[in-house]
């Protein structure tokens, strides 16, 4: 046993002693989590907005007082229709909308900057619901969960997918890989030690760091961010532990496969990364992508933790709606284990 | 600067990486991996949206509320209950994501012209789809509502609007993607990967045996970023290839403009990289460092979420995110036809960060401790 | 500058925070000598090798290589020297003879004179079937001696070697003392360090550093007589005894 906490002191320390790694591993959740909270939104404001006015009355002053109240628009003044087109392509606007008269009544029309559809489309929304202005909306909407549609903590289980993902598969196997490397790793190997102490001793340290991290971006997720508390937290830590865990084998089993530190950087950015942040749901609905890259989301550990973490944390459902979620990520923990147990014995 | 040093050491990164068993693939499979599956998933547009109606009213009008919902495009409605609570069970199981209620006596009072209210509560988890599906629901609605009152002989309420959407008619949001996913292209190739080699070049040691012969510190660094630069460009031409192939897409502007925009952001990436494997002493250091950077470029540079829905103070921190520029050039030229004249600000802005950062990387590359 | 000196060094010092890794030393190496430089590890020999060859910056004193300031023409002192270090460093994904052209074109030699160069290289060590081979392909004691010869092909004034012979077996280790005999005979002067102390016997003058500062410099013979010794290890011994550093 000595030898076991005296292998996870050298690794604990040695991952210390690079002071400029644990800034980021220790900030970068942080920023994210706060950035994502706060800044990153898909809400639809701001939209700046001219009027071109072919004759001054009632109907277009009311209109253009309308757009200056509304907290949706920014009104950037009345300008002759040429130079609409010029304003829209250099993006200084987003919106014009035309007033002419039609017989006695007003006509309106909206010229919008499509180019993004969905600020386009919401925005066309805003500006058709100010012209109908005073009707009553025959439709109230309110939004379950996420009451005002702030994405505040939204992101928090995206981001915990990513981040464990990058510390332990990313961070454990570039370190093996570099003992690898340096050679020092078969110094360990034909030591005494069993190989399966130098492994966990390897392993611990960044599972301790993990948890170190799980426990910041908790406790900003429920202070900050203003995710309701409750006793569903327990669920959400030993979810988050089982995520982790199977995380860390999927790091062992990388540096059982690659030799050098820069391919176990590439394999493990471009098979762990990249899917992640693109294909778990994390930033982009998978409801959206075709079939075939559903099935593929499938394997992805991230896909189902994000799943689960939605469902505890933000719907603060009970676990018996995750039972999918906790079975699959466990089968894929015992599935990686006997990979790499496997391959470690092959290359024994 | 001794042009024959520089051509043997470009020799020597050509063979290199032509050698290494993973970039030369790297190079090939990531302009089709971005341009091919990245427009299919960074896809905002809301389609499925499962709806779930609660029919207190059961009239004819309440049932062709839901089965035009039913027909429209993105919606569909998943099940017609009688309570709430029943309706809420089927969004926290998953199956729906929005509820509508029809109050009861809902066409009665509409024509006793009472102005009742259909309420549409949405699943807010996912805060897009929770938006844009309610949105969709309620034009859905809406339109039900106001054909049936027309019909009924009551006035329209609503004044005619004409809508006219520019530079992308056909409301397809890949055409809003894929010019500015070039910039995945060059922060990797010309950010990635010189700052991948130029450290594990320290790693091995062999950066040392370079910095101990007379060869110039620039000659060194350039024989680094000159073989990037020019796959960057070529990854850049085959990803508008693609575009075009693919996806039907054309630059509406001048392709010239692309290429200097694409020149000038390789430079600031590159400047970028070089500047962190200057500062860092191990692969995995040198990695999350520049990691930690593309993560806030790709956030806050406005490539998946707009940076106008973003508030005040943070919209003007992307003024200090170089690819903010590039992904405003590359749409504006890409779909409004714009052109250096409409986007200088922007080709200014970039060409400094660009100036500066290669000056930083420049003057952190120390041959001697 | 030729007093006949090709190194000339006055009380250099390299400190890292409060770390004084050399700590005041001055010697001078003669033309054409082979100059070996002990001690044990962590003594301070590879960091003033890294003020010599124009790597690192003295904290403070002075010298000269090859003629030049090595504070201020660091630059020009590298036009005239060599480096082996003793981390392998040629390209290991680049073939032998790119790694020749390579480190030659370099030193500014003509396209002529690196064929000829190589040709006769590919010659003395007897690789002319390897020449086309990944250098990382080959056995690490042709490694050496390539490195060797990458190093002195633009004939440099100076040459320094870290420990070149690390991890080589005796037999090679003997075939490279006599390559650098022979880059000896050629006027080249030769800086090495090593802790292989049957190597000693072989340079003209050797130094001995304990500490970050140098305890003895003379040839072997003198050393042997002054510390009454039969053997370079015994010297060695009674010098590095009060060694604090190293392992």
């Amino acid at each position: 046993m000595p030898v076991f906490i005296s292998m996870i002191k050298k690794e604990a320390l040695h991952l210390m002693r690079d002071s400029r790694t644990m800034t980021v591993v220790l900030i970068m959740p942080l920023v994210l989590l706060l950035l994502f909270g706060f800044a990153i939104s898909t809400e639809v404001n701001n939209v700046n907005v001219v009027a071109v006015v072919h004759r001054h009355d009632d109907a277009s002053r009311e209109l253009i007082e309308k757009l200056r109240a509304n907290p949706y628009f920014t009104f950037k003044g009345i300008v002759p229709f040429c130079e609409v087109e010029p304003m829209l392509r250099k993006g200084e606007v987003d919106a014009a909308v035309i007033l002419d008269c039609d017989k006695g009544a007003t006509a309106y029309q909206i010229i919008v900057d499509a180019s993004n559809p969905s600020i386009g489309q919401t925005a066309t929304g805003y500006m058709e619901s100010v012209i109908n202005g005073g009707m009553v909306s025959p439709v109230s909407v309110r939004t379950l969960y996420n009451p005002r549609l702030k994405s505040a903590y939204n992101f928090v289980p995206g981001i915990m997918g990513m981040i464990f993902i990058l510390i332990c598969a990313m961070m454990t196997s570039v370190s093996i890989v570099s003992e690898k490397e340096t050679g020092t790793m078969n110094l360990l190997l034909v030591s005494p030690v069993r190989p399966r102490t130098i492994i966990l001793g390897k392993i611990v340290p960044y599972f301790i760091l993990s948890c170190v991290i799980l426990a910041l971006m908790l406790a900003i997720a429920y202070s900050v961010l203003g995710l309701p508390l409750s006793s569903n937290i327990v669920n959400v830590v030993w979810v988050s532990l089982l995520y982790i865990v199977l995380a860390l084998l999927l790091g062992l089993f990388i540096s059982t496969i690659v030799s050098t530190q820069v391919t176990a950087l590439l394999v493990s950015g471009v098979l762990l990364m990249l899917p992640v942040i693109m294909l778990s749901g994390m930033i982009f609905p998978i409801e959206n992508m075709p079939s075939l890259l559903q099935y593929v989301s499938c394997v992805i550990p991230a896909r189902w933790y994000i799943s689960a973490m939605r469902t505890l944390m933000i719907q603060q459902l009970p676990v018996s709606y995750v039972v999918t979620e906790v079975s699959v990520l466990s089968g894929m923990a015992l599935a990686v284990l006997f990979l790499a147990v496997k391959k470690f014995n092959i290359i024994q | 600067m001794n042009l024959r040093i520089l051509k043997v050491l470009l020799a020597k990164e050509v063979r290199l990486m032509r050698r290494n068993p993973f970039i030369p693939r790297l190079i090939v499979a990531l302009p089709f991996m971005a341009m091919l599956i990245l427009p299919l998933v960074a896809n905002f547009d809301v389609r499925n949206v499962g709806v779930t109606v609660v029919d207190n009213d059961c009239t004819e009008l309440s049932r062709r509320i839901a089965a035009n919902m039913d027909a429209a495009g993105f919606l569909s409605v998943k099940e017609c209950v009688f309570t709430y609570d029943e309706a809420l069970q089927t969004v926290e199981n998953g199956e729906s994501d929005a509820i509508l209620v029809i109050p009861p006596g809902y066409s009665a009072d509409l024509l006793k012209g009472r102005n009742p209210q259909l309420s549409l509560d949405a699943n807010g988890v996912d805060a897009i789809k929770g938006m844009l599906g309610s949105r969709y629901a309620a034009i859905s609605a809406t339109q039900t509502v106001s054909r049936w009152l027309s019909e009924q002989g009551l006035p329209l309420a609503v004044p005619h609007v004409n809508i006219l959407n520019y530079y992308n008619p056909t409301l397809d949001f890949r055409n809003y993607m894929i010019p500015a996913l070039m910039v995945v292209l060059i922060i990797i190739i010309c950010g990635f990967l010189p700052t991948l080699n130029l450290v594990s070049e320290k790693e091995t040691g062999t950066i040392e045996a370079m910095n101990v012969t007379p060869v110039g510190k620039f000659t060194f660094v350039l024989s680094k970023l000159i073989p990037y630069w020019v796959v960057g460009i070529l990854v850049v031409t085959l990803g508008m290839l693609i575009g075009w192939l693919v996806y039907g897409l054309v630059p509406a502007g001048n392709v010239g403009c692309i290429y200097l925009a694409a020149v000038l952001f390789s430079l600031v990436m590159s400047g970028l990289g070089v500047t962190i494997a200057n500062k860092s002493s191990t692969i995995l250091q040198s990695i999350f460092v520049m990691f930690a950077f593309i993560m806030i470029f790709q956030l806050m540079g406005g490539l998946f979420t707009p940076i106008p829905s973003m508030p005040h103070w943070a919209q003007y921190m992307t003024y200090a995110v170089p690819p903010r520029f590039f992904i405003e050039i590359m749409r504006a030229v890409y779909l409004k036809g714009a052109g250096i004249s409409d986007l200088w600000p922007q080709y200014l802005a970039l060409s400094g960060f660009a100036l500066f950062l290669c000056l930083v990387a420049a003057l952190t590359y120390k041959k001697r401790a | 500058m030729d007093n006949g000196f090709a190194i000339s060094v006055r009380n250099l010092v390299k400190g890292f925070g409060g770390f004084t890794a050399v700590d005041n030393i001055s010697f001078d190496v003669r033309r054409g000598e082979i100059f070996g430089f002990l001690g044990a590890n962590g003594a301070g020999k590879t960091t003033a090798m890294r003020m010599l060859c124009g790597l690192s910056c003295p904290t403070s004193g002075s010298g000269t290589v090859a003629g030049y300031d090595i504070a201020r023409q660091a630059e020009e002192i590298k036009r005239h020297i060599g480096y082996m270090s003793q981390k392998f460093s040629l390209y290991g994904d680049l073939t032998v003879s790119e790694n020749l052209t390579l480190f030659s074109t370099v030193y500014g030699m003509s396209d002529k004179d690196i064929r000829l160069k190589s040709d006769m290289i590919f010659k003395t060590l007897e690789m002319e079937e390897m020449k086309n081979c990944l250098v990382k392909d080959i056995p690490v004691g042709w490694k050496q001696k390539l490195a060797f010869s990458a190093a002195t092909m633009h004939a440099p004034d100076v040459v320094f070697l870290d420990e070149p012979t690390g991890g080589v077996d005796p037999v090679t280790r003997r075939k490279f003392w006599e390559l650098i005999y022979q880059a000896s005979s050629q006027g080249i002067t030769i800086f090495v360090t090593t802790h292989y102390l049957d190597e000693a016997e072989y340079c003209n003058r050797i130094s001995i550093m304990v500490d970050g500062r140098i305890k003895a410099l003379d040839s072997p013979e003198n050393l042997k007589k002054e510390y009454a010794s039969g053997t370079m290890d015994e010297v060695f011994r009674i010098v590095a005894k009060d060694a604090k550093r190293g392992d």
